[in-house]
């Protein structure tokens, strides 16, 4: 009797797993094959009255949280609440610009998810990307810089050739690829982030951070002792990002970009997040 | 499978550098963990207070935060590569889970062995060595696989600190590639590799000395 029960109760508890998985795998294909079919982000967003944005919220000027309230603030942040009001005036449909944190490495991914609607994150606009993703025209004009310890003789890229010398690039963005085309025989080290990457840099792990510029200025003007060594050596201008295939959206993100530079909103941001900024012109940045 | 074929050495080297780190990590904690596990039960107060505190330290805090102390605040002092900082955070943070197994492996050999030992003229050293810690190791064999798993699991911290790992070349074959599902794929697949044998030889050897026994 008692064998029989126990061996009743291995039965019901074998199925009961065996279901629970097995329901689980069919919710999963099941959303997974959803998420695949063509979604339209423009009908989605305005079904929906909101536009999801990823930022980012490790970098000064463009993206960083502000640990007191937690919402990120930049230039990036910005533009994205700028476009959503414009998109709303152009389709007549009232929207919210809604924000998310996301990182160089996992902001493809949730576009592809579309856990975000759309990324406004210090993006560059490249052609390997653009296989996989959409990009608006450019928002942003930037080019790839090294930041080095103001004392440390270093000049420019050319001098970094060498193995002796570590550049600290972040996982994910165009920096890393760029950097064995321009000093490939130094060695690099990746990290998951800037701030983390501009620790290390103060740690001595590595003897110059390269990205593009515009960040590295923010980390200038909070680092005295550091300055960006050259110009830059690449031009990488940046995009807004959708998921692929969405013209609709991107003609609309156009339209509403052409639209602030030429009402002088645009301008207005540049000024405010890049005046500041010690050895920047801003005035090269604004719209013509 | 074209993901694997094109970024293999970058993978195999990736394999590499988190074997070699679960290595010395794994031989360093274990030396490290029987030393404090034995400093917590000697008859000396300052010895077990000064084993506690150390056993305690690293057991709370998050090993992320004792990797991105040596990686940096200690290599402003000593220069230490990413993969050094993590293996030797790796390693103290192991220590101090297998001390607590060590140490409770130890309580458990009846104390009457240790009293017989040391009535036949063994020292304390010589009766812990050749009576009390070869059947402490026996008992506290499974939970010791459960942390060497965990070790080799953990080495990925490696991978936050530039440390050339498994999960590091992940992350770059990812960014490179935007094929996410199958990079983390094909590292979960490498991590097996080395952690399966592990679990099933963990298993053997606790067979094996339960018949011994």
């Amino acid at each position: 009797m008692e064998k029989a029960k126990k061996r009743q109760f291995g039965i019901i508890a074998t199925i009961v797993l065996a279901a629970v998985i097995v329901l689980g795998l069919m919710w999963a294909t099941a959303t997974a094959k959803k998420n695949e079919e063509h979604q339209d982000t423009l009908a989605r967003v305005e079904k929906l009255g909101r536009i999801v944005w990823g930022v980012k919220a490790d970098t000064r000027l463009f993206g960083l949280m502000d640990t007191k309230t937690g919402i990120s603030q930049g230039f990036d942040i910005d533009i994205a609440r700028a476009i959503t009001v414009q998109i709303s005036k152009q389709t007549g449909v009232p929207m919210s610009a809604e924000f998310v944190p996301v990182s160089s490495s996992s902001k493809m991914q949730l576009i592809k998810n579309t856990n975000i609607d759309g990324s406004v994150s210090t993006m560059t606009i490249t052609p390997e990307r653009e296989k996989i993703i959409d990009f608006t025209n450019q928002y942003f004009d930037a080019g790839q810089s090294i930041l080095v310890k103001k004392d440390s003789g270093i000049r420019s890229i050319k001098d970094m050739n060498s193995s002796k010398y570590t550049v600290i690039v972040v996982v994910g963005t165009t920096a890393a690829t760029e950097l064995k085309k321009f000093a490939p025989k130094a060695k690099m080290l990746a990290v998951q982030d800037y701030a983390t990457g501009m620790q290390a840099l103060k740690s001595g792990q590595g003897q110059a951070m390269s990205t593009d510029n515009a960040i590295l200025y923010g980390f200038a003007t909070e680092n005295p002792e550091y300055h960006i060594a050259g110009k830059a050596f690449t031009h990488g201008p940046y995009g807004i990002a959708f998921d692929n295939n969405q013209k609709p959206m991107i003609d609309e993100t156009n339209k509403a970009l052409a639209t602030i530079k030429e009402n002088g909103v645009y301008n207005k941001l540049v000024k405010k997040w890049f005046s500041n900024v010690p050895g920047l012109d801003w005035h090269s940045l604004e719209a013509k | 499978m074209n993901l694997l074929q094109d970024n293999f050495p970058t993978f195999l080297q990736g394999f590499g550098y988190t074997l070699l780190s679960s290595v010395i990590a794994l031989v360093g904690s274990m030396i490290l963990g029987t030393g404090f596990a034995i400093m917590q039960i000697v008859p000396q107060k300052w010895a077990r207070k000064i084993g506690n505190v150390y056993v305690q330290v690293f057991r709370n805090i998050p090993l992320l935060i004792i990797t991105f102390f040596f990686f940096l605040v200690v290599s402003k002092y000593i220069k230490m590569s990413g993969f050094t900082s993590g293996t030797v955070a790796l390693m103290l943070y192991t220590s101090a889970f297998i001390a607590e197994t060590v140490r409770a492996g130890i309580l458990s050999v009846d104390s009457g062995q240790m009293e017989g030992a040391r009535a036949n003229g063994l020292s304390f050293a010589q009766a812990m060595q050749h009576i009390v810690l070869p059947q402490a190791f026996r008992i506290s064999l499974p939970s010791l696989g459960n942390q060497f798993i965990n070790l080799v699991k953990n080495s990925s911290i490696l991978a936050f600190v530039g440390g050339l790992d498994l999960m590091y070349q992940g992350n770059m074959v990812a960014a490179n590639t935007f094929d996410t599902f199958s990079t983390y794929i094909i590292v979960a697949i490498f991590y097996l590799v080395i952690t399966l044998p592990l679990s099933y030889y963990m298993q053997h050897l606790e067979r094996k000395l339960k018949h011994a026994a």
